[in-house]
C-alpha cells in the first residue's frame, strides 16, 4: 500500500488529509499518479484538473512528474508553497 | 549555534533574540515578518507538513551555515491560525562582520518562500477564505543564489 497526502486547497478538495491505496500497475510515475487521481472520483478531479499546480514529495524528497512512483511509501501532493 | 523551530506558539521576538545574542556576536541581522490586517484580514493559517516543513527549513538553515561564517543562526516559522500583528517569522544570523550576517538573513527568507513546506491561507471579514498563490517575484528572489 501507498500512503498518499495532501495539503492546503488539495486536502481541501479531496476532503481528507491522508488515505492509502493500491496503485494500478500502469501507474509509475508521479505524473500517472496524478492522472490516476483526478479519474478516479470526483473529488480527485476537483483536485487535480490542473496537474500543472500539483507539486509531489515522494518518501520526503521533492520530485518531479517523471519521478517513478514506489508501490509502498509517502506521496505527498501539494500546490506551490506559498511561507515566509 | 543553529536553532530551527516550526510551531503554533506565539514567537516572543525579543526573548528569542536574547537566547540567539547569548554568545555576544560582532554583527547580527533580523527579519521580523508579521501578519498584515489590511484589506480586512481577520486570520491568516499556515498548513503545514507534520516532517518536511521542519526538515525543509533545517536544510536551508544548513545551506546558509554552509554558505557563510555564522557564529549563530535562529529560523522560526508559525504554523496554524494566526492573527493579524503577530510574528509569523523570524530571521536572526550573526557573524563576525556585517556582511555575512545581512546576506544570511535576506537569502534564509527568500528561498523560504519558495523552498519549505508551508500554505498560506487568508480570512476575511467579509467571508472570503482564499488560498494565497505563489507570486512569480519570489521566484525570481529565491532564484538569484542559485
Amino acid at each position: 500500500m501507498l500512503k498518499l497526502s495532501y495539503f492546503a486547497w488539495v486536502r481541501e478538495r479531496m476532503g481528507t488529509g491522508e488515505e492509502s491505496v493500491s496503485l494500478p500497475d500502469d501507474v509509475h510515475t508521479v505524473a500517472d499518479l496524478i492522472l490516476w487521481l483526478a479519474a478516479r472520483n470526483d473529488a480527485g478531479a476537483r483536485a487535480f484538473a490542473e496537474p500543472m499546480r500539483i507539486r509531489a514529495a515522494v518518501d520526503g524528497h521533492m520530485a518531479v512528474p517523471g519521478a517513478v512512483v514506489p508501490r509502498s511509501g509517502e506521496v505527498a501532493l501539494f500546490p506551490p508553497v506559498t511561507g515566509g | 549555534m543553529i536553532r530551527v523551530a516550526v510551531r503554533s506558539a506565539a514567537i516572543d521576538v525579543a526573548a528569542e533574540y536574547a537566547a540567539h545574542d547569548a554568545g555576544g556576536h560582532g554583527a547580527s541581522a533580523s527579519f521580523v515578518g508579521r501578519v498584515r490586517g489590511d484589506d480586512g484580514l481577520t486570520e491568516l493559517f499556515l498548513d503545514h507538513h507534520p516532517m518536511l516543513t521542519a526538515s525543509g527549513l533545517e536544510a536551508l538553515a544548513g545551506e546558509a551555515g554552509a554558505r557563510w561564517s555564522l557564529a549563530a543562526l535562529t529560523l522560526i516559522h508559525r504554523v496554524g491560525g494566526i492573527a493579524p500583528g503577530e510574528t509569523i517569522v523570524l530571521v536572526l544570523a550573526s557573524s563576525a562582520h556585517r556582511a555575512e550576517a545581512l546576506a544570511a538573513v535576506e537569502f534564509l527568507i527568500d528561498r523560504l518562500k519558495t523552498d519549505v513546506m508551508l500554505w498560506k491561507r487568508e480570512t476575511f471579514g467579509d467571508g472570503r477564505v482564499v488560498w494565497v498563490e505563489q507570486r512569480e517575484g519570489d521566484h525570481k528572489r529565491a532564484e538569484r543564489w542559485g
